[in-house]
């Protein structure tokens, strides 16, 4: 079975050329601190971004802004047709509410550093739960798609377990599924492999590589892992002080990038590896 | 019996014979309290989760009333409050018999301190866990009964343990407004002879018999959970 036509396709692909993701001059502060200014930028559907940078410089908060876990201070988000930010009534963009903001995060799944498993369930449980309550699966359709997909990321026969009898590497597997479970039209990956055994961050990149190349989900990652960002990305985004300083496919910035400040950055995360 | 027996049958300061009689009446008042403290502690836990939810609601009014509620309750005596809602409802119409309105006062009092139980083992599930559940979409009560209560319980039954115990020593108070709970048997076992020191002894003794296992277990079930 190709993974294209099977359990993470997602439910509505857009095959159009409008973007899929922009960011229109976003604005995000903690308190004094500036993280993101004026932000412009725009992801096609189906492309996959990653997102890199010195820590402290946005590329987080781009990701939790997309999942709606932060709220920006100025600009819009659009997915899709919809603003994420904002709702139109009566002609008019206002703040959106609790259930427009249900309605578009529904759209977009993320996978977190932590693996953030729900240890209360068992890794099924983890993988129906929101099938059956959010898009309203019966319990055999969610379950029968949770084992497609513990088969696509190579946990077949750990159904019953409970994320804390997985290895780190297992429960981001799980995680992963548990995004694809939703279907979603964007993946945002925000550096799965970090909290990972060293041992254990090929598995992983390597499932994503798989899920990047067999499918049209629109990626978002941030990642210190340059090898897997030069691998999948179609892009690759610079940032610096909530800014995108330079963005180009791969192959061009990581080898001949314009900036001075993208040659400093990849200098020094190359030779840490 | 041994061979001491006669001796202290007859002492002036301890009746075996007379002990043996009040027996079936202050184990009748154990079965009062039992009822007081299951009934009490049933309160106690729903309330306080009712409160330690609303200490979270979003409008902060209703935050500064329940916190101000909680103050109040928990700054004034127990005996007071029984007292209260005994003596004071029915002029507004609420006639509770003794055993109601102690478990209310219990439950209410009590409720209080267990809605902070329930509030440090909300704060201690993860930040994540409430990510994760807005990322799947969850909808929020489900986010509560499905991810973050499940999570927060398990941990907390310890200390709503420890106050289950705190309950069951604080029945006597409602001897004021004549529940027949154990120590309210053994007055009136001592008000039939003057003789109070076996049936108050002998009520002591059975709240140590009591409610020491009760700790034990407590202390046992806060080593599986992990404090």
């Amino acid at each position: 079975m190709s993974v294209a036509e099977g359990p993470i396709a997602p439910a509505t692909p857009v095959r159009s050329t409008q973007p899929m993701i922009v960011f229109d001059k976003v604005v995000k502060r903690f308190g004094d601190n500036v993280v993101l200014r004026e932000l412009d930028f725009s992801v096609a559907p189906g492309e996959h971004v990653t997102l890199i940078g010195p820590s402290g410089s946005g590329k987080t908060t781009i990701l939790r802004l997309l999942m709606t876990l932060e709220r920006c201070d100025g600009g819009t988000i659009r997915v899709g047709e919809d603003y994420l930010t904002h709702m139109e009534r009566g002609g008019k963009l206002v703040p959106a509410d609790e259930r427009h903001l249900r309605k578009v995060r529904r759209r977009i799944g993320m996978v977190f550093q932590q693996f953030n498993l729900f240890p209360n369930m068992t890794v099924l449980g983890n993988l129906t739960e929101a099938p059956v309550r959010v898009l309203g699966l019966s319990r055999e359709a969610a379950g029968a798609r949770a084992r497609d997909l513990l088969e696509l990321v190579g946990l077949t026969g750990k159904a019953d377990a409970r994320p804390a009898q997985l290895s780190g590497g297992q429960q981001q597997r799980v995680a992963i599924a548990r995004a694809l479970a939703m279907r979603p039209d964007v993946l945002l990956l925000d550096e799965v492999t970090s909290a990972l055994d060293p041992e254990l961050v090929a598995g992983v990149l390597n499932l994503l590589k798989d899920i990047a190349t067999s499918t049209d989900i629109t990626m978002v990652c941030v990642t210190h892992e340059m090898g897997f960002a030069r691998e999948v990305s179609d892009r690759v985004l610079m940032f610096d002080r909530g800014q995108v300083v330079e963005q180009a496919p791969p192959e061009k910035l990581f080898t001949e990038p314009d900036q001075q400040r993208t040659r400093d950055f990849l200098r020094a995360v190359l030779d840490r590896a | 019996m041994t061979r001491h027996a006669p001796f202290l049958a007859q002492s002036r300061f301890w009746d075996w014979g007379y002990a043996r009689d009040i027996l079936p009446a202050l184990l009748r008042g154990v079965v009062v309290t039992f009822e007081a403290t299951a009934l009490g502690s049933v309160l106690a836990f729903g309330l306080g989760l009712v409160l330690a939810l609303l200490l979270r609601a979003p409008f902060w009014p209703v935050r500064a009333l329940v916190r101000g509620l909680i103050e109040f309750v928990r700054s004034t005596p127990l005996l007071v409050q029984v007292l209260l809602i005994f003596f004071v409802l029915p002029d507004y119409g609420i006639t509770l018999s003794p055993l109601t309105a102690g478990v209310i006062a219990l439950g209410t009092h009590y409720g209080t301190y267990t809605a902070d139980v329930y509030r440090a083992g909300i704060d201690a599930v993860p930040r994540g866990q409430w990510e994760a559940a807005t990322a799947l979409s969850l909808p929020r009560r489900r986010v509560w009964t499905g991810v973050i209560l499940p999570q927060a319980v398990p941990r907390v039954l310890p200390a709503l343990g420890n106050y289950v115990i705190s309950m069951f020593k604080d029945t006597p108070v409602l001897l004021a407004i004549s529940v027949g709970e154990l120590v309210r048997a053994a007055q009136e076992a001592g008000a039939q002879t003057f003789r109070y020191v076996e049936p108050f002894t002998m009520a002591g003794l059975l709240f140590l018999l009591l409610s020491y296992p009760s700790s034990i277990l407590v202390r046992r079930l806060e080593r599986r959970v992990g404090g």
